[in-house]
């Protein structure tokens, strides 16, 4: 379904939940919405699915006006958050409840009942009763619940944040399977970016009822438009005074201007693991905290403290060595404007031609 | 020390129940069988029986119906501002608060023949005070907390989730509350069903404000029971007295079926 959105606002009291957002969707994309708790996500979502009522602004489905109607009417399906599974219904009579409401026949509901079942892997589970299946196999009944009725788009809200961390990344890629097969439109909400960004086609980064920017997850992460999309995709640091900074002196032409840098920006090592010793500077290892994977290094050069990551195959470091601290590019942000500035002395001032 | 507790525990307790309603039994059959059934075959008393029932019914049908939906309306109404709500919640107690005897007094105050509106009531020929309308005014206005107090913390509890995702699998409001909502409250309503019924069988004060205690036309089985006590009838009281006892007990253990049902789901 192609769903296009315009000047969306919505009150709740006198917090401004949504504030003027437009977008479009085209068909068969996964749409990940994302941002902080308690910023609009889910507003806009339950807005989309006529849950909640539109104060000003258009939703369009396929170019036609949808704000006034109920959610019966949308052919939409909805993933709560809790799943929201009726708990005095079987499995099965969950997912049929959707067709029987439709008034499908009796042989028609059993045969798409078990496709459904079959599809999410839920056989041998049907006559089970919501409490007695794990949190997992819930959120495939909401899922085959919520598809049942063969709706045109679908609405995932939080649809892992009940999930434990482990089983978590399995459903990610389940859906993300699911979701391609079918080739239904869907848009979900979460607060987490590695789930957005492993998962979605397009994120839209949501902040204070505000659509800061919308995106392909490498389009976001490469050109952040905004300071907020910047620091919230992937970690980083605020730099007040990124001239000090070595490579980074012409900072000074935009007075006011701060920096953001990412870990993956830094490299930190000894002399001889840089071929450009010049665009490198002194620092001190201040902490490593042993990360699983990697190490998170945090070293002060200057006054400023920056954090990295380094591979576990490589020497460890201990706080208090003195490493030399090579730094990529920075995300520079003033109060109008937002680019990224490569490390000038990375550029070799004087090649050398052998 | 706790031997004492648990015996003046065991006392009060005996002293309060056990002992009336022996008392009560004993009183009934003091001229035996044939006592207690001259005193409950005698007309007024198969009026007065017929009149409790009648209410009875009257008074749990509609304060069932009204008692669900004033629960759905203040726990998942929209268009009703919080301030309303708030308000209409604190107004559901005031049965509570309010001495029956002076419920009762407030409708003989609002509808009595003397009053305008009883008045215009008289001349359409329908009378609500002294007659059975006034008494199931009465008993309605004393039970209505009894219901939505039972349901509208299980609303809450439930949450909307449910009834949304009906509502975006096409339900109906209809649909919804039947399939989905229903089945989740039906046994708070049953236990609030039998609080009421509970309540208005043996409601005195209320009653017998409007009713006037008119015999063979608004006299029910406890304002009979109060009649039979002045006039020193006292077999036929006990009798009566244990007939409606016996219904209570009957509904307690009603009760806590319900209730352990109530758990289960």
């Amino acid at each position: 379904m192609h769903i296009e959105v315009s000047g969306l606002n919505k009150k709740f009291g006198d917090f401004q939940a949504v504030t003027n957002v437009n977008f479009e969707i085209e068909k068969g994309q996964l749409i990940g919405l994302l941002g902080p708790s308690g910023g609009g996500k889910t507003s806009i979502l339950r807005m989309l699915a006529g849950l909640e009522s539109v104060d000003e602004g258009d939703i369009l489905f396929h170019g036609k006006r949808v704000n006034d109607l109920p959610p019966q009417e949308r052919g939409i399906g909805f993933v709560f958050q809790n799943y929201a599974l009726f708990k005095h219904m079987s499995v099965e009579d969950n997912i049929a409840f959707g067709l029987e409401v439709k008034k499908w026949s009796k042989p028609k509901i059993k045969a798409r009942v078990a496709e459904l079942v079959e599809l999410t892997g839920l056989s041998g589970f049907e006559k089970r009763y919501p409490h007695q299946l794990s949190g997992g196999q819930r959120q495939r009944v909401a899922f085959a619940r919520a598809l049942a009725p063969e709706p045109q788009l679908l609405l995932l809200d939080e649809p892992f944040a009940a999930i434990d961390a482990k089983i978590r990344h399995e459903l990610r890629s389940w859906l993300r399977d699911m979701i391609d097969r079918l080739g239904i439109t869907s848009i979900f909400v979460t607060h987490d970016q590695d789930e957005a960004i492993e998962v979605a086609d397009q994120i839209m980064i949501i902040n204070k009822g505000r659509l800061e920017q919308k995106g392909t997850p490498w389009e976001i992460y490469k050109n952040p438009e905004s300071p907020f999309v910047a620091s919230f995709i992937g970690e980083s640091t605020i730099v007040d005074d990124v001239s000090s900074l070595r490579g980074f002196g012409n900072a000074t032409d935009w007075p006011g201007t701060k920096a953001l840098i990412r870990p993956e920006y830094v490299e930190v090592g000894k002399p001889s693991d840089f071929n450009l010793l010049s665009a490198t500077e002194k620092g001190i290892v201040r902490h490593v905290h042993f990360r699983g994977s990697e190490w998170l290094v945090e070293v002060e050069v200057g006054s400023t403290r920056l954090v990295t990551y380094r591979s576990l195959e490589k020497e460890i470091l201990h706080p208090g060595d003195e490493v030399q601290v090579l730094i990529h590019r920075a995300y520079l942000f003033n109060d109008n404007d937002s680019w990224v500035m490569e490390n000038k002395l990375k550029e070799d001032p004087l090649p050398v031609h052998i | 020390m706790r031997r004492l507790w648990i015996g003046l525990t065991v006392a009060v307790f005996g002293l309060l129940l056990i002992v009336p309603v022996v008392r009560i039994a004993m009183g009934a059959f003091n001229e035996g069988w044939g006592g207690f059934a001259n005193g409950m075959s005698r007309p007024e008393t198969l009026h007065a029986l017929y009149m409790t029932v009648l209410i009875v019914i009257i008074v749990t049908i509609i304060n069932t119906i009204f008692g669900v939906m004033l629960s759905l309306y203040l726990v998942r109404a929209t268009w009703l501002g919080r301030r309303i709500k708030q308000l209409l919640n604190s107004i559901v107690d005031l049965p509570f608060a309010v001495s029956p005897v002076i419920g009762g007094l407030m409708i003989v105050l609002l509808l009595g023949p003397e009053t305008a509106l009883g008045a215009l009531f008289n001349k359409a020929g329908v009378d609500i005070v002294y007659a059975l309308p006034g008494m199931i005014i009465a008993t309605l206005f004393v039970t209505f907390p009894l219901i939505v107090r039972e349901v509208m913390p299980v609303l809450q509890e439930i949450g909307s989730a449910q009834e949304e995702a009906a509502s975006t699998l096409g339900a109906s409001a209809w649909t919804t509350f039947w399939r989905v909502t229903w089945p989740s409250i039906q046994w708070s309503v049953v236990y609030g069903v039998v609080l009421t019924v509970a309540r208005a069988l043996g409601e005195f004060g209320a009653v017998l404000v409007v009713s006037g205690n008119i015999l063979f036309k608004t006299q029910t089985a406890t304002t009979l029971v109060y009649q039979d006590v002045e006039n020193f009838n006292l077999t036929a009281a006990n009798s009566i007295a244990l007939v409606l006892a016996a219904g209570s007990v009957t509904l307690l253990l009603l009760m806590e079926w319900a209730k352990s049902r109530r758990g289960v789901h």
